[in-house]
């Protein structure tokens, strides 16, 4: 790969030295791993202009049942002015599942961050209005984790047969 | 547990529910409106009613078997989800594949974006009261669904595109059927573009109503016809093109002000930019290889002669697998034997072709990617449809993502709203196009 | 004598009336909605066997077409309509997941709308083809023609 294009996640190296842990470029998207609590900073950098990543297309959670830290934020981040995509990846561990919220910064993320919250169990520290999305009140667990049978069904009302 | 809504609703003001099943034809959603007379004060949404697990059933099938999954996403264009999964995993196993699969993909996946079109302003044309609109265009869609019936044998969830290319190849009439539909889709364009354009109480109801502007359209994560219709130029089959996209001339229509009668306006040009794109790609699909008999010949010796290495003409086995033979096989399916399965021909006389059938479909064998990570978009009919999937070198995806594009757009809705009337909900929620399917996976 | 001859030709007109001017009441969730409408519109007409208006109030209904997935969510919805329709009403299942859950058999769907409310006619397919949709329209008016109709004023044990 050429410099030019890994020039993002140098300045990225350059500013966070301590936080960001590692980069790579994975089948042609930019990639940065960085420490959980440097995640509001980073965000904030990575919004501002010259980088100008203006619109979060994506935020989700992966459940690496077994490892520790268990569970690992992905981000996906979109510059108009650039056409450029990254991936920022931060570890949570099921022992303390919280992670700032990026509401803050993209307006699309109250839901999203909802979505993860209903679905996986993470905390988003800061989130205006932090409730299950999907399912309904009353649902006890986290449907997508991995521990979580796929047909355990929590019906809501009492069914005929 | 009340909602939020209710808990902080001001005492004077009417609380109202449009709740989950009402006559709106696009899905199931919840809007509770804070009321001041006819004004929204405040509103919520209360989505999910249609989380049927998505994501968690596909962590439990192969990479093949899901399929259907995706077709049932964003069911009124099917063909184009089907596509960004499919490209997603190719990506992943880095395979390429034949061109004439790629125009076919093309060319399908520009039929379901014209459908996808079409189902979402018939269905806010009739909320607004213009049900003439709606049959119009339902009439029209079953012409394209007529073409998409006689390739893929489905008129809705097709699951044709393939990974390594498509299930079959066109039909040999083809041409016919798709003149056909498109003429028809012209004529009912031109209709109704006369009907609802200069139409005073559809311009009432839709102008400057529910305006977004560019930066808080962008802050909010829209893309797709929502967002050109506030004016930023933003395609995905323009800014990262796939397939042949950047062969192809076609113009991408952008709107003023971001209200609905812009989104409305901007879908209506799709189509015909749609339109467009499928002449083109008709005029390069090159000529379908004459069909072959089966006829004249006992079941014995037509085995008996597809058995032949090199046989005198091809044969045909049997006519359920039209389009999908083993001469047709190079032009739509790429050659690598792990991705895709054998030709039928193969299967039913050679023994290596029983052995690759069966290691495909085999539980722990078949697709399986290389251990990592990767997303890949396409422009679906809201937006940009990306999928991200995580392989753990099995043969299910250890987790997918879907980046739903209406799920970013009906996030906006409560901001739109606010400050309108009830009456503009209507044809607000019309606008945006949420299908349930992609909202709530 | 004429008695019976008064009652059967008495129940012989309502349910002609009854089976051929059928008030639909379309509870659209999913997919099937497509098909549903391609059902309703021209090229495939339902107007034609009577079921044309569709009544988007569950009172002005008597036929309930649970169109499509029902999941855990929605079910005390459908319930919830179910109950308000007024008697004589009947049900049709429409699409496999509204039938027996579908291809989604997992914690968020309901495994058929039968675990619910007592259904009259299953129309399978995913999505069924309006060709299919007819014929089960037809089989419900056959049913309704071999029903007994009720007419009378009676109070009904809950």
């Amino acid at each position: 790969m050429a410099m030019e294009e890994t020039e993002i996640l140098a300045k990225l190296k350059n500013k966070f030295p301590q936080q960001v842990k590692e980069t790579f470029i994975s089948l042609g998207m930019e990639v940065a791993v960085i420490d959980k609590e440097a995640l509001f900073e980073v965000m904030s950098f990575l919004k501002e202009k010259p980088q100008d990543y203006a619109m979060l297309l994506d935020l989700t959670c992966v459940d690496y049942l077994g490892e520790e830290p268990r569970f690992e934020m992905v981000y996906h981040l979109f510059s108009l002015s650039s056409n450029r995509r990254l991936r920022i990846k931060a570890r949570v561990s099921e022992k303390e599942p919280r992670i700032a919220s990026l509401t803050p910064l993209w307006r699309n993320a109250n839901w999203l961050e909802r979505e993860v919250y209903d679905l996986f169990g993470i905390e988003f520290i800061g989130h205006p209005d932090l409730r299950r999305i999907f399912m309904y009140d009353g649902f006890e667990g986290y449907p997508l984790r991995k521990d979580y049978p796929l047909r355990l069904r929590q019906p809501r009302i009492k069914f005929r047969k | 547990m009340p909602t939020r809504i209710e808990r902080e609703a001001r005492p004077e003001s009417l609380l109202i529910n449009m709740g989950p099943s009402h006559p709106a034809m696009h899905g199931t959603i919840r809007i509770m409106l804070e009321l001041d007379g006819e004004k929204i004060l405040n509103s919520e949404v209360e989505v999910g009613y249609l989380h049927r697990g998505f994501e968690k059933m596909c962590e439990n099938r192969t990479y093949f078997n899901l399929l259907p999954y995706t077709d049932r996403l964003n069911y009124v264009s099917p063909l184009i989800n089907n596509l960004g999964y499919v490209m997603t995993v190719e990506k992943m196993l880095g395979i390429e594949v034949p061109r004439r699969a790629q125009l076919i993909r093309v060319l399908m996946s520009e039929l379901s974006r014209i459908s996808d079109h079409l189902t979402c302003l018939a269905a806010m044309a009739m909320e607004c009261g213009a049900f003439t609109v709606f049959l119009y265009k339902i009439k029209a869609r079953e012409f394209i669904w007529d073409v998409i019936e006689w390739t893929t044998g489905a008129r809705m969830t097709t699951s044709y595109i393939r990974i390594g290319g498509v299930r079959a190849d066109l039909h040999p009439d083809y041409r016919q059927t798709l003149e056909k539909a498109i003429a028809e889709t012209r004529q009912v364009l031109k209709d109704v573009h006369g009907l609802l354009d200069k139409n005073k109480i559809f311009l009432n109801r839709t102008r400057d109503i529910a305006v977004i502007k560019p930066e808080e359209a962008i802050n909010f994560g829209w893309t797709g016809p929502c967002l050109r219709s506030t004016g930023v130029y933003y395609d995905v089959r323009k800014a990262h093109p796939y397939l042949v996209y950047n062969e192809l001339d076609f113009e991408v229509p952008l709107g003023e002000r971001g209200d609905n009668y812009d989104r409305y306006m901007v879908r209506m040009l799709e189509m015909e930019q749609s339109l467009r794109i499928i002449e083109q790609v008709m005029a390069r699909i090159p000529a379908s290889p004459p069909e072959v008999m089966a006829d004249g010949l006992e079941p014995y010796e037509a085995i008996k002669q597809a058995r032949r290495q090199r046989p005198e003409k091809p044969i045909k086995l049997s006519p359920n697998l039209e389009g999908s033979e083993k001469y047709r096989y190079p032009e739509i399916l790429c050659s690598d034997r792990r991705y895709v399965p054998p030709p039928k021909e193969e299967v039913y006389t050679t023994i290596e072709g029983l052995i690759s059938h069966f290691k495909f479909f085999m539980r722990g064998h078949g697709i399986r990617p290389p251990k990592g990570e990767v997303y890949f978009s396409v422009e679906g009919g809201n937006g940009e449809l990306g999928f991200y999937i995580v392989s753990d070198g099995t043969d299910k995806p250890y987790r997918l993502h879907l980046r739903a594009p209406c799920f970013h757009i009906v996030s906006a809705l409560e901001f739109l709203i606010k400050g309108h009337m009830v009456a503009d909900v209507i044809p607000t929620f019309g606008s945006l196009n949420m299908i349930g399917g992609e909202l709530d996976r | 004598m004429e008695g019976r001859f008064f009652l059967t030709t008495l129940n012989e007109i309502l349910s002609w009336g009854r089976k051929y001017s059928l008030f639909q009441y379309p509870f659209v969730t999913a997919c099937c909605g497509m098909e549903y409408m391609a059902a309703a519109c021209a090229h495939f007409d339902i107007d034609r066997f009577g079921a044309g208006w569709t009544r988007f109030s569950p009172r002005q209904a008597d036929m309930l077409l649970v169109v499509g997935t029902v999941t855990q969510k929605l079910a005390p919805v459908l319930k919830t309509v179910y109950d308000q329709m007024t008697e004589p009403k009947w049900v049709i299942a429409f699409g496999t997941c509204a039938v027996s859950g579908g291809i989604y058999d997992n914690y968020a769907v309901v495994q058929g709308i039968d675990q619910i409310i007592p259904v009259d006619v299953y129309i399978p397919g995913c999505p069924p083809r309006p060709e299919t949709v007819l014929d089960g329209l037809i089989k419900l008016q056959e049913k309704i023609k071999n029903q007994e109709q009720e007419w009378r004023w009676r109070r009904r044990k809950f």
